[in-house]
């Protein structure tokens, strides 16, 4: 913390964590003329700050996106001057045209799209029932059941991730076409099944469901509804935040997961978009490709974050409201 | 192996016991059950099991695909793997990623959250763009990265252009976990501060008018205004940051593959290369059993410590 103030303040003589211009000195009536000087000192610098870390944040992403669209050997005549960062020069498609050439990307796409649906669909139903459960029924093994699905949010999915997979190996599975057969490896569900159930998302909908008000059950009850009929008709339609937090913060992981695709698929045609990446690294990079692969597989998850920013950024703040 | 391990786990499972039936038909208790099949089965097989087999395959040599069952093998994982310079070099480097990142990204993510909390028009635009690399995959920006990392790419181009040579960032064993620092702070950075400026708001407003009217400078509200209000924050943030440390994967294997001489390999790495690519589940589950006794133990660490804090 000490560390950083120096730097978040400037040269400022006295090193002044930011937030309180905000909360005191546009509050207080400042007096003195030197206290005032000194106030617009600091914000001019706080300003020059912010707008210096928008640069670092924003460029790159910025240069991956304009690149995209330059041949490569103009991507690196550019990289001396602004220019990198600009839509100049020779711009074409040609390096989204080249993408089908590498990899089938279509089908990568269709892949993505849905294994993420899947997840988070079948996440949002099958949690949110057993937070319901866990939240609103009394049942004896509650609090026990609870402990264990909070101690579970320690262990990262990483420290399993080689025995799970020798685990789905073994795992039987049915099929109406196959009929019964062993091993889960190069399929959809071995990208879907396992990343269901997620302990944070019941915790979300647990504590969520914890804030309604007991009696509505009741009501509910004395017109003669039942527990599940409670939880579709009463209970899920007063959970649109808790929905939507659950659902932005599996979508992320979902559309995201490289690791164990990587290890769970040979086949091409189940492969998802960011295994797709590694296709790109062979000889001869062409970096424009891989910038325009790059740019075509985060595009559409940074506009969905534009448009839905508030709830994008409710959700990762409420995920970290825990105790 | 199977049999064995299930049972630990069996507790899990709701029994459905005679409690007081609220209304006539099925019990509460029945209901609760069969809400909690779906999640309970999914949990108990993809997460409590693969937790207990970590520890049983840790002592046999299971391979991924073999015809022959593992067979139990004592230490010799162990044994092995504490002889290997490869695992030490993955411990390490692991731990020095933690060590940096955890206090380096926790403090700059503060102080971007202080940065962006304040009441203004226009500051919205900020936060947005300083949360843009924490929804790009860490994937794509390792791409990027790798990109801008290249001797003869955008850093060493802006580096020339101030009378600096840059070094084969990712080339040289001495830069190359450095760099590698750097892109994780900067990708996941803007979710921490997210976390942070969600506690700052908590943080009631009088507290520091009554702060201001008593004469407090702002380094002093700091000190006991802000930090003490974010104590809860700071714990969670600690521990989030900690196990995504530890956790340090995909960059390495777009990057670096492990490499130079083994300068950036990790723990998460060289289980994916020996328990996938070389098949040896049993030597790669020693790895992350490891891997999990150092994650529980700095867990274990922070929470204690934190406690006292919160004890004075």
């Amino acid at each position: 913390m000490t560390d950083l103030m120096p730097r978040a303040a400037g040269e400022e003589p006295h090193a002044v964590p930011d937030d309180h211009l905000g909360h005191v000195a546009d509050s207080t009536p400042v007096v003195h003329k030197a206290g005032e000087r000194k106030h617009l000192v600091r914000n001019i610098l706080t300003w020059i700050l912010r707008i210096v870390l928008t640069l670092v944040f924003g460029l790159p992403l910025l240069f991956m996106i304009v690149s995209s669209f330059k041949p490569d050997l103009q991507i690196f005549s550019d990289l001396t001057s602004i220019k990198a960062f600009l839509p100049v020069g020779d711009l074409s498609l040609d390096n989204y045209a080249g993408i089908s050439e590498r990899v089938p990307f279509a089908r990568f796409l269709i892949n993505s799209v849905i294994i993420t649906i899947c997840t988070v669909a079948f996440g949002l139903i099958v949690n949110s029932m057993a937070a319901f459960a866990l939240s609103r029924i009394k049942f004896r093994g509650q609090k026990i059941i609870l402990g264990i699905i909070l101690a579970t949010l320690i262990v990262p999915f990483e420290t399993m991730a080689l025995p799970l997979l020798w685990w789905v190996n073994k795992l039987p599975y049915f099929d109406f076409v196959n009929g019964f057969t062993q091993g889960w490896l190069d399929s959809y569900q071995v990208q879907i099944v396992p990343f269901i159930a997620n302990a944070f998302s019941i915790f979300l909908f647990y504590q969520y469901f914890d804030t309604i008000p007991k009696s509505l059950d009741e009501a509910a009850t004395v017109d003669g509804a039942g527990w599940f009929r409670i939880y579709r008709s009463v209970i899920m339609p007063l959970s649109g935040p808790a929905i939507a937090t659950v659902a932005i913060l599996t979508f992320l992981p979902a559309w995201n997961q490289y690791l164990w695709p990587l290890m769970v698929v040979q086949s091409e045609e189940l492969r998802p978009v960011m295994v797709g990446i590694d296709y790109f690294k062979q000889l001869n990079v062409s970096w424009g490709q891989l910038m325009a692969y790059a740019s075509i597989i985060t595009v559409p998850v940074l506009i969905m974050f534009i448009a839905f920013q508030r709830s994008f950024i409710n959700s990762i703040a409420s995920s970290g409201v825990k105790g | 192996m199977t049999t064995s391990t299930f049972k630990p786990a069996v507790p899990a499972q709701p029994a459905a016991p005679p409690a007081r039936a609220k209304r006539a038909g099925r019990r509460p208790g029945t209901v609760a059950f069969l809400m909690l099949v779906p999640a309970g089965v999914l949990i108990l097989t993809f997460l409590l099991v693969p937790i207990v087999l970590t520890f049983g395959l840790a002592f046999t040599n299971a391979r991924l695909i073999s015809p022959q069952p593992a067979r139990f093998i004592g230490f010799d994982n162990f044994v092995r793997l504490f002889d290997s310079d490869t695992f030490y070099a993955s411990l390490r480097n692991t731990l020095v990623f933690a060590i940096v990142i955890v206090p380096v990204q926790s403090a700059i993510a503060l102080g971007l959250a202080m940065l962006i909390n304040v009441k203004m028009r226009g500051v919205n635009f900020f936060r947005t763009i300083y949360f843009l690399p924490v929804v790009t995959s860490i994937v794509v920006v390792s791409i990027l990265w790798l990109f801008l990392y290249q001797p003869n790419g955008l850093i060493n181009a802006l580096l020339a252009n101030v009378g600096i040579q840059g070094p084969d960032w990712l080339g040289n064993p001495n830069t190359a976990l450095f760099a590698i620092i750097v892109l994780s702070i900067w990708q996941a950075v803007g979710f921490h501060m997210v976390i942070w400026l969600s506690g700052l708001q908590t943080i009631p407003g009088e507290l520091y008018e009554a702060a201001s009217i008593d004469g407090a400078n702002p380094w002093q509200q700091f000190a006991y205004v802000t930090w003490p209000g974010l104590r809860q924050t700071a714990i969670f943030i600690l521990i989030t940051i900690t196990i995504s440390a530890f956790a340090l994967f995909s960059q390495v294997n777009i990057m670096t593959q492990g490499g130079p001489l083994d300068a950036t390999t990790t723990l998460v790495f060289q289980a994916v290369r020996t328990g996938f690519q070389q098949q040896q589940t049993g030597y790669a589950a020693a790895i992350s059993l490891v891997f999990f006794v150092l994650v529980l133990v700095v867990s274990l660490i922070q929470r204690y410590l934190t406690r006292e804090k919160d004890a004075r």
